[in-house]
């Protein structure tokens, strides 16, 4: 399984990415929206992305829209992990096609829970 | 600061003589990482201390505050999420074609603890069954600790609880946002009815139940109190009624009527039938 880790801060990368490579999970690192495009065309669809809201270039939601007016990515689950809590914003990324959402801050356990809700088999 | 033995003896004691739970060696770190917020609570400095001063007044409230704190569980939304998906693919379905008619169904949650579990299973009749709304769902939910059982009622949840196993969709349809925590909408909370149930003792009379959860409650009794408990169950319980357990729990050499389900790590069982 691959995974997308999208966030500007280098040290929330570092901790997603160790929770899911102790999940057998390969991990591809993109700083922004636009960054993480790039990485999509160089990989092909991946199985996983998570995707913080607030980037520098292109941020998290509009990187949601993105990928899912693609159809080559419909099968790729897409959740994301930030620090905006507001109700209004979690129903507009569900609304652009996010799979799932986690507020910061977030434990293994969570994301680990989360991974499971989105129906991914992981060990 | 390490527990004494002679205080973590009295700690198993009055637990086990108050609520029959059984705290074996060994689990001296479960007695210091409950007891260690209320000795800070209290300003008393060490678990010693809260023992000393448990023994001066035997009848004052702290004694009460410790066994909640000992009966109190980490729990989460969904939790070990196999349970769910087995209600919802095939016990679910099930019972409501047997009580198409009725249309009435009996549920009860033995160990509430914080609310997820009962709230999750409400989440699940309202979201998957939509039918169930014009059914009569007498769904109590149960724990020994009365400080959990009013967080229960009051279905408030920090962000750190919502994220956990709660799927996305269902906190937008199910959630209100209060300030930085998040409340159970009001339809939700007035479907359940939540009361004090120890399992040691008696238990107030009840309807016979469709469904019942008691998972991760007979990891805490001895085998003579599993078997009891056991026992209250099989009366309790309709005959084409299904109990849950624990993923870590068994009814196996404890009562020969009940028959596990073929279930994925469901924890179902279902008394022997014939």
């Amino acid at each position: 399984m691959r995974a997308l880790v999208i966030d500007d801060s280098r040290a929330i990368r570092l901790i997603l990415g160790q929770i899911l490579k102790a999940l057998k999970i390969e991990v591809i690192e993109a700083g922004h929206g636009l960054e993480a495009l790039e990485k999509l065309k160089e990989f092909g669809p991946l199985d996983l992305a998570l995707v913080d809201w607030n980037m520098p270039e292109m941020n998290g939601y509009e990187f949601v829209c993105e990928v899912r007016k693609d159809d080559q990515y419909k099968d790729m689950k897409l959740m994301m992990v930030t620090t905006e809590t507001e109700m209004a914003q979690v129903i507009k990324a569900l609304e652009a096609g996010a799979n799932e959402y986690v507020m910061k801050p977030f434990t293994k356990d969570m994301i680990v829970e989360k991974l499971t809700i989105m129906g991914l088999e992981i060990d | 600061m390490a527990l004494n033995p002679a205080d973590f003896d009295y700690i198993s004691k009055i637990v086990r003589e108050q609520c029959a739970i059984v705290l074996e060696k060994g689990k001296e770190y479960l007695v210091d990482s409950r007891l260690m917020p209320l000795v800070h609570q209290e300003k008393l400095g060490s678990i010693e201390k809260l023992v000393i001063q448990i023994k001066s007044e035997p009848r004052s409230s702290l004694k009460d505050a410790v066994i909640e704190a000992m009966t109190t569980n980490e729990t989460s939304f969904f939790r070990d999420i196999h349970p769910f998906e087995t209600l919802k693919k095939e016990i679910l379905p099930e019972l409501l074609a047997k009580r198409k008619d009725k249309k009435e169904l009996n549920i009860w949650c033995g160990a509430s603890s914080s609310g997820q579990e009962p709230y999750s299973l409400v989440m699940l009749l309202k979201n998957d069954f939509p039918q169930l709304n014009s059914w009569k769902i007498n769904f109590s939910a149960s724990d020994i600790s009365n400080q959990m059982l009013n967080r229960c009622k009051s279905g408030i949840y920090s962000q750190l609880e919502i994220n956990r196993g709660l799927p996305a969709l269902l906190m937008v349809k199910y959630f209100e946002r209060i300030g930085t925590e998040w409340q159970v909408k009001e339809d939700l909370r007035k479907m359940i009815q939540f009361r004090i149930i120890n399992h040691s003792e008696s238990w107030p009379v009840m309807a016979p139940v469709d469904l019942l959860m008691m998972r991760n409650v007979f990891i805490y009794f001895d085998v003579e109190m599993k078997k009891n408990i056991l026992g209250r169950i099989r009366k309790l319980l309709r005959p084409d009624g299904y109990l849950f357990l624990g993923a870590a729990e068994t009814t196996l050499n404890l009562d020969e009527n009940f028959e596990r389900m073929p279930f994925k790590q469901s924890g179902c069982y279902r008394l022997k039938q014939g």
